[in-house]
């Protein structure tokens, strides 16, 4: 792999010179490293798309896959088609972070389809960490589509950051939810500049007690545009929780578009969105503390991103 | 040594909020602050802490005029100031405001000395964020307790006891009394007689202005006597 996707994977990844697990490291549309493990085997698609399949066997413990994706220069348009096969009651941390980096003025693009079929019993976090890097003027484009199916009783928390050099994001997640299945979304975006992100999250609740809860936090600078919709459908006997909250700074925007479908007496389904500037107590609050303006904003912007 | 040297604050209605205030706080003195609501406390604390600048007159510290400086400088040279309504914060937790507040990570040991102080088990609060999950009780005691941990020459607390209860207040007032013993200044805003009971000096702020003012031993009696009558005690008076 060359020095860039080294560089991507420490922030996109953790990676320090190795993974510890089941791994496969995508450069510029190849492969350059992959390994599997007794319960995680990574193979290519099936079905002859760009991309992999990674299937963990039933009841697997504490186990961790790596994959993830770097373009590293201008005039690559990458797609990958990455699908997850997660046997009943196993439970794995899936890493997929993403970096996109160009020094030239062509345009660096990464375009990730992620489907999870997730098994009986079965526990998965899955955490997506974006990031754009490089001084050239070419656009860094991430668009995620992330599918998700969990069959009863399973469990994703999905961790999804990012903060910052992408020039525009469109995120795509739907879900589908078994009986008792459960279903944690956590988004982190800032975006500056003249950056566009768009989050579309649809959660289909059709197994009684099945439960989500999808919260996003971003914060928009600069003439930065974010537009966030969700959409939470009760078909049974659910609950269903979606929070916008956005911090709004200089001459950014922010649209917010909830929806909420109950299609069943007993669906419980609540969305609450905020967004507004920094409230002006908690900076002063800051500064009583010895900080000073600047440092106290990005105190708060940091622990609201955290 | 703080003074406040002939201090008002007008609002842009031509509304008086404090007139012409001047009070002495020498070093290690504990000073309350009571009165009426809408008499000009708060507002007063805000003026020292560098929150709101004064219309007219001067904040000194140790004999050098202040009341130029922001709150940040102000917050520098040892001034603290307890919110009366705390403000929140979401994704910041009770262990990061500490140790924002105290200017250096905290051990286990120092988080349960902060917090036990204002009667916070610490294991159940150091990891949860500061906002809209805390009742309004533990959030004043967590205000509180950033204070503390700050550990300034000057500390102003304003009106710490309310949504405080009984067994945590005992508490509190033990550690007024142990920061008086370590020669530490502060300014309490407070209605509570418990807490004017270890106060070196009472100060009755009513209508923005100083309506009575001394030693407690001097102070107290009349103000006992004036909650039996239900009022508040009338004129200024300065008892030496």
């Amino acid at each position: 792999m060359n020095k860039i996707t080294e560089k991507l994977l420490g922030i996109v990844a953790g990676y320090k010179g190795k993974f510890d697990g089941a791994f496969n490291i995508r450069e510029d549309g190849g492969c350059v490293a992959r390994q599997s493990t007794e319960n995680i085997q990574i193979t290519a698609h099936r079905e002859g798309k760009p991309g992999l399949e990674v299937h963990v066997a039933p009841g697997t413990r504490d186990e961790k896959v790596y994959i993830p994706a770097c373009v590293t220069k201008g005039d690559v348009d990458d797609l990958t088609y990455n699908d997850f096969y997660i046997g009943d009651g196993a439970r794995v941390t899936i890493v997929a972070g993403c970096g996109v980096h160009t020094d030239d003025a062509g345009e660096a693009r990464h375009n990730g389809v992620h489907r999870f079929f997730i098994g009986k019993g079965a526990t998965v976090t899955y955490d997506e960490k974006h990031v754009g890097t490089g001084t050239g003027q070419g656009a860094r484009r991430i668009n995620p589509v992330t599918e998700a199916i969990l069959e009863e009783d399973a469990s994703l928390t999905m961790d999804t950051v990012q903060l910052g050099g992408v020039q525009s994001t469109i995120r795509k997640t739907e879900a589908t939810l078994a009986a008792r299945a459960k279903l944690i979304i956590r988004e982190r975006l800032m975006t500056d500049g003249d950056e566009t992100a768009e989050t579309d999250f649809v959660v289909t609740l059709n197994g009684d007690d099945s439960a989500t809860h999808v919260v996003s936090r971003s914060v928009a600078k600069g003439r930065s545009r974010q537009r966030f919709v969700s959409r939470l459908v009760g078909n049974a006997r659910c609950s269903g929780h979606s929070e916008c909250d956005a911090i709004l700074a200089d001459n950014a925007v922010v649209t917010a578009a909830p929806q909420l479908d109950a299609y069943n007496e007993d669906a419980s389904l609540i969305h609450e969105a905020a967004i507004g500037k920094i409230a002006g107590e908690q900076i002063l609050k800051l500064r009583t503390l010895g900080l000073t303006e600047e440092q106290a904003v990005n105190r708060i912007i940091q622990g609201f991103l955290k | 040594m703080l003074e406040i040297r002939n201090v008002g604050w007008t609002l842009p209605d031509g509304a008086d909020i404090l007139k012409d205030v001047s009070i002495t706080i020498g070093e290690g003195k504990l000073v309350v602050i009571t009165g009426p609501n809408g008499g000009g406390k708060t507002t007063l604390a805000k003026v020292v802490a560098g929150l709101v600048r004064p219309t007219t007159g001067s904040i000194w510290l140790d004999g050098k005029d202040i009341t130029h400086m922001d709150i940040t400088q102000r917050a520098l040279q040892g001034i603290s100031y307890g919110f009366q309504q705390p403000v929140r914060f979401k994704g910041l937790t009770v262990r990061e405001l500490m140790e924002l507040s105290a200017g250096h990570d905290l051990d286990m040991d120092g988080l349960c000395d902060l917090l036990g102080k204002v009667g916070l088990c610490t294991l159940d609060y150091i990891d949860r964020d500061v906002d809209g999950s805390l009742s309004g009780g533990e959030i004043k005691r967590v205000e509180i307790a950033s204070v503390l941990a700050r550990g300034t020459r000057i500390m102003i607390f304003d009106e710490p006891e309310a949504g405080i209860d009984l067994w945590s207040f005992n508490s509190l007032v033990s550690a007024f009394e142990r920061l008086k013993d370590s020669h530490h200044t502060m300014i309490i805003i407070s209605h509570q007689q418990r807490i004017i009971e270890i106060a070196d000096e009472i100060i009755v702020l009513a209508d923005g202005g100083i309506r009575l003012s001394g030693l407690r031993e001097d102070v107290l009696p009349l103000l006992l006597e004036s909650e039996m009558a239900g009022y508040c005690p009338v004129g200024k008076k300065v008892i030496a």
